[in-house]
């Protein structure tokens, strides 16, 4: 991003056909080699070429945390992160979490707390508290509620997601 | 989004010369902000070259006593850096009051330096704005400009610049360093983001061929003294209405040297010499604090939506002051203003 003015194509200018670029990936511990249009999102590759639809897609702008999931441990927007950029890396879902037919502790928290109500942001919620679990950063209720505040819930369930959250941090 | 052609660089040399060689391109790195513009096609590239390989990475220290930080360094690993966080406790805090952790994992040092303003004309391309495309007009003069500014603004823009980041490395008097075609050279914070004037298209005073690399904070770190205050709409996950860096070294009850950066309020971090001049050697009371707060609000104009933050300003620059006189930062957990 350079501070020129923005750059505008004349009508003139040829517009790239759909080059295909080769990505690796490994979904939930599975290889997965893909070929991809360079502005696929990571977000529309785990839901429209790996039928991965747990990952919700809901502003599509990196406001909402609908669409987080963890690249190599680290919960990121995959709305805003392009799939090529992302080849070689370790992504984890919510269709990943859970382990030998087990929910993962946060799953189950979030059950035990009616955490959700339509549930559409809930995986987003869940990955970004796996995430969150792993930096280590938060101890207190305010402290979850801060690092947790890229993820919106519409329906209000934020008092019950946060005592889900506690409930899962005392597990792990 | 349009279509684009997407190539990976491998060394800073490898990205320089990519970019000279097609003005259309442009660099992506975290892409938080660039893909969001492109999804809005308010950003067009022809092609993207991915420059979050290159070696950018490291946090060091310099023979000087102070930091130096790879453009590519992601905001949460600065914010959480050990180093950061006891020697530089300002920028820490700032890094943390914005965006979220997704965004913070993401974005880079270099990326926060870059980012456009999320001034809504901006970024509807059915709108007049003379930033996007110069000569078209500016929609937020008379439109709804609550969050545009109240310093430094133009007849052709009223945009602010949107980060936090950005304000604490102001305060803190940090350079940034860059490589192009002619060799690498060194910008001083205050001179790398500029005004809108009549070109508000130009945010920085990158050339269109150079790539941020490092930036550099020197010794004096005001880690006793300081505070990040940042007042917006919601408590979290929101941009600056008004934000203020301030860094103080106190002797006794008196003030030595100070900074104050203010954020939210202009086209660039806002800093003022003649009002950190006027607290050197004041005692650092309210009666100082609000003459400082005066000297950086001198020439302050509303432009109607946005008449209340001069009052707001004025307000959190002198609790600003005052946190960082009394050693309370302002928590980024527990958002009680004290």
């Amino acid at each position: 991003m350079a501070a020129t003015p923005t750059a505008r194509r004349s009508a003139k200018e040829a517009i790239p056909t759909p080059e295909r670029v080769s990505v690796g990936l490994t979904v939930n511990g599975v290889a997965r080699q893909l070929q991809l249009a360079p502005w696929t999102t990571l977000l529309d590759a785990l839901r429209d070429h790996l039928d991965l639809t747990g990952t919700k897609k809901g502003c599509d702008h990196g406001q909402c945390g609908a669409c987080t999931v963890l690249v190599d441990g680290r919960r990121i927007n995959s709305c805003l992160a392009l799939a090529v950029m992302q080849d070689g890396t370790q992504v984890t879902t919510i269709e990943g979490l859970a382990r030998d037919g087990a929910l993962h502790p946060l799953q189950q928290a979030f059950i035990d707390h009616d955490a959700f109500q339509c549930g559409y942001c809930t995986p987003g919620q869940i990955c970004s508290a796996a995430g969150l679990i792993a930096e280590g950063k938060a101890r207190t209720a305010d402290e979850i509620r801060e690092l947790m505040s890229g993820n919106i819930c519409r329906c209000g369930a934020y008092v019950n997601i946060v005592a889900a959250i506690q409930q899962a941090m005392g597990q792990s | 989004m349009i279509n684009f052609h997407y190539t990976r660089a491998h060394d800073v040399a490898g990205a320089v010369r990519q970019k000279a060689a097609e003005p259309g391109a442009k660099f992506i790195a975290g892409g938080t902000n660039l893909v969001d513009l492109m999804k809005d096609d308010v950003e067009r590239p022809t092609r993207l070259i991915d420059i979050s390989r290159l070696p950018l990475r490291t946090v060091e220290e310099t023979p000087g006593g102070g930091l130096r930080i790879g453009a590519l360094v992601p905001n949460s690993d600065l914010a959480y850096h050990p180093l950061v966080e006891r020697r530089y406790p300002l920028l820490s805090s700032a890094i943390l009051a914005g965006a979220s952790q997704q965004l913070r994992n993401m974005a880079s040092t270099g990326g926060n330096l870059l980012q456009r303003t999320r001034c809504s004309y901006f970024y509807d391309t059915a709108m007049p704005c003379n930033k996007r495309a110069p000569g078209s007009g500016c929609g937020a003069l008379e439109g709804i400009n609550r969050y545009h500014a109240i310093l430094g603004a133009s007849e052709h823009c009223i945009a602010t610049h949107p980060s936090d980041m950005c304000v604490a490395l102001a305060a803190l008097d940090a350079t940034v360093h860059v490589a192009g075609p002619k060799g690498d050279r060194a910008i001083p914070f205050a001179e790398f983001h500029r005004l809108p004037g009549d070109t508000p298209q130009r945010d920085t005073t990158l050339e269109p061929d150079e790539i941020v690399t490092a930036v550099e904070l020197p010794a004096e770190s005001f880690a006793m003294n300081y505070t990040y205050l940042k007042i917006r709409d919601r408590l979290s996950y929101a941009f600056a209405l008004v934000s203020v860096a301030v860094g103080l070294d106190l002797e006794g009850d008196r003030i030595g040297n100070a900074r104050v950066a203010l954020g939210g309020v202009a086209h660039k971090p806002w800093r003022d010499p003649a009002a950190e001049a006027a607290l050197r050697g004041r005692a650092a009371n309210d009666a100082s604090f609000e003459q400082a707060a005066n000297i950086l609000l001198r020439g302050a104009k509303g432009h109607g939506h946005n008449d209340f933050k001069i009052d707001l300003a004025r307000r959190t620059i002198v609790r600003a002051l005052t946190q960082a006189a009394q050693a309370t930062p302002q928590s980024q957990s527990n958002k009680k203003i004290r």
